[in-house]
């Protein structure tokens, strides 16, 4: 947990570096021009993208970090026997699942929230630019962890911990690469891959809230300008694909509830 | 009154009314369980009276932890039923007022063993004051308090189990399940347990022992059941499975048709062994130890060598050899 808070803050220290360079290198080239708007896209479209990759990132090692967490949240308490002691304890086995879930949910909340809050900042302060809906761009996020950490929790109710670790990440993968078929496919009118890019965001939504997020965080005058691209998209899931995730992770959760209770430790 | 906090005095009321209503401790009907296709426990119809230390044995793979595992709420039967406090498993309130000592003692090491109790003591819904009160009297029973500061990854394997006991008597618990409660601990440590279990019996508590260990559960068991291959083979109280016949081993200087029919008048011969210089080895079983004292009495006064009178009285590991082989089990412990 040490290890994740120190890398986490030398990540935030080396982005307000590289936010730092970036902005330099803006206003030097800018200077040079004589002061006149002449670089290639606007400012604010820059500064947009610099933080861009900032949340790509921080919801990269989010979601990381909570499959890593969670991976063995049942599994390994059942293969290390530490649950043959809490099970006959007075409480229901659907308790426990509940009771972890929110302590992964609360740690996912409090994690997303400080390195936003940290990627902003440096926005705000270094780079003098402060992004458009943060919040909403945080509670999807927060969403696409979740999805994750749901996930993540339903196999660690059937599968081993080892095998658990590989599924998660596996369809994790899927997720992110049917993301960037589908935007190839809306690229290409390639119906198929679209297709494709949709069924894997049916099976596992943590892409499409993370393209919904991208989208959200950016005015519209980068979202236009830069385009579909691995980081974000022009063209963001709709209002009923959040309730879709929602639901998702809601029937994840009552699902593993159902198999939980009746697995034999 | 938090409702895991009982008394002694409340623990006997609550034994009187139990017998009143004949309502048992533990109570399985038919309990089965099979993993695919494999019978693990088959058919399991045991009662245990309020009060009663119920010994559980049977070699290993014999079906004692799956059991146990059922009746705490881990393993679901494939079929039966099975009630503790007279309430079916899984009951919340009942859950209350039992404690288990997995055979498999494993606890979040990274707790200290006081961080561990007062969390299981949350888990059992004990109130912080109560939990300021049991928490040292239970560390004190388990000879653990000195070490309760000490983080259980530093704990020796049977410091592990002690802090398990500890964990399963925290409640007060009204019955107590130990599943090899004394399988890492040193002969001291087997002396506190047994020690332990008679102050849970003395404090009018119901203990079920799951073990293999004979001589323990012949110290303090009021009743056993033996299982093999998943089934009760042999059940009763201790005085009523190991009472019966005595059998002792005769060694005579002598043997011939008049000794014989001496011998024959206070027992029936089981086996006679005839050595080389007339001696003979006689094993004879007989009603009781007075018939013993007399027929020895009679032989010296007949001026027969006795060289040997060795009882071979039934002790619980004998019984559990005989229907341990009788059911045609593989391995015995």
């Amino acid at each position: 947990m040490l290890a994740v808070m120190l890398l986490s803050a030398a990540f935030l220290l080396l982005y307000a570096y590289g936010f730092q360079l970036v902005h330099d290198d803006i206003q030097h080239f800018n200077e040079q021009r004589g002061g006149a708007p002449s670089t290639v896209l606007p400012y604010d479209v820059q500064a947009s993208a610099m933080v861009l990759l900032g949340l790509y990132t921080v919801n990269f090692l989010a979601g990381i970090m909570t499959i890593f967490a969670a991976v063995g949240a049942i599994a390994a308490e059942i293969e290390s026997g530490t649950l043959q002691a809490i099970i006959p304890k007075p409480l229901a086995r659907w308790e426990v699942i509940a009771g972890k879930y929110l302590g992964f949910l609360a740690m996912i909340v409090v994690y997303l929230a400080l390195m936003v809050a940290g990627v902003v900042t440096v926005s705000a302060t270094i780079g003098d630019y402060r992004p458009p809906n943060v919040l909403a761009g945080l509670g999807l996020m927060i969403l696409v962890s979740t999805i994750l950490l749901s996930l993540t929790m339903l196999g660690s109710t059937v599968f081993s911990t080892m095998a658990n670790g590989v599924i998660v990440f596996m369809l994790y993968g899927m997720a992110v690469t049917g993301g960037l078929v589908e935007q190839i496919g809306n690229s290409l009118d390639n119906d198929t891959m679209v297709r494709i890019g949709i069924m894997t965001s049916i099976l596992v939504p943590s892409d499409a809230m993370w393209k919904l997020a991208s989208y959200v965080v950016q005015p519209r005058v980068a979202v236009n300008m830069l385009g579909p691209n691995p980081f974000g998209t022009a063209a963001p899931p709709s209002d009923f694909a959040v309730r879709y995730a929602l639901l998702y992770c809601a029937t994840l959760v009552v699902v593993s509830m159902v198999v939980f209770s009746r697995r034999d430790i | 009154m938090q409702a895991t906090e009982w008394t002694n005095a409340e623990i006997r009321a609550a034994n009187v009314t139990a017998n009143v209503d004949a309502e048992a401790a533990v109570e399985t009907i038919g309990l089965s369980k099979s993993y695919g296709g494999n019978a693990a426990v088959r058919d399991l119809s045991i009662r245990v009276a309020h009060g009663e230390v119920f010994g559980f044995l049977g070699p290993n793979g014999a079906g004692k932890t799956t059991s146990v595992k059922m009746l705490m709420g881990l393993v679901r039967p494939t079929s039966g039923r099975a009630s503790l406090l007279g309430m079916p498993l899984g009951d919340r309130e009942a859950k209350r007022h039992i404690g288990f000592l997995p055979e498999l003692f494993r606890f979040h090491d990274w707790l200290t063993g006081h961080e561990l109790l007062d969390l299981h003591g949350k888990l059992y819904g004990m109130s912080a004051s109560a939990r300021r009160r049991k928490i040292p009297e239970t560390l004190q029973l388990v000879g653990l308090s000195n070490r309760e500061g000490d983080r259980l990854r530093s704990y020796s394997k049977g410091m592990q189990q002690r802090i398990g006991l500890a964990q399963a008597l925290l409640n007060d618990p009204r019955i107590v399940f130990l599943d090899e409660p004394t399988s890492a601990l040193d002969p001291i440590g087997r002396l506190d347990v047994r020690r332990i279990i008679e102050t849970l019996r003395a404090e009018g508590r119901t203990v079920f022992l799951n073990s293999h260990l004979l001589t323990e559960v012949e110290a303090v068991c009021d009743r056993v059941a033996i299982i093999s291959n998943g089934r009760v083979v042999a059940m009763g109280s201790m005085a009523d499975l190991l009472s019966g016949s005595i059998v002792i081993e005769l060694r005579l200087g002598e043997w011939d048709d008049t000794i014989e029919t001496l011998v024959r008048g206070y027992g029936s011969i089981e086996d006679i062994g005839h050595a080389e210089n007339g001696r003979a080895t006689v094993v004879l079983e007989v009603v009781d130890e007075e018939a013993i004292a007399r027929l020895v009495h009679v032989l010296v006064s007949r001026h027969v060598a006795v060289y040997g009178v060795t009882p071979r009285s039934a002790t619980l590991e004998e019984l559990f050899i005989e229907v341990i082989n009788r059911d045609g089990a593989v391995s015995v412990t």
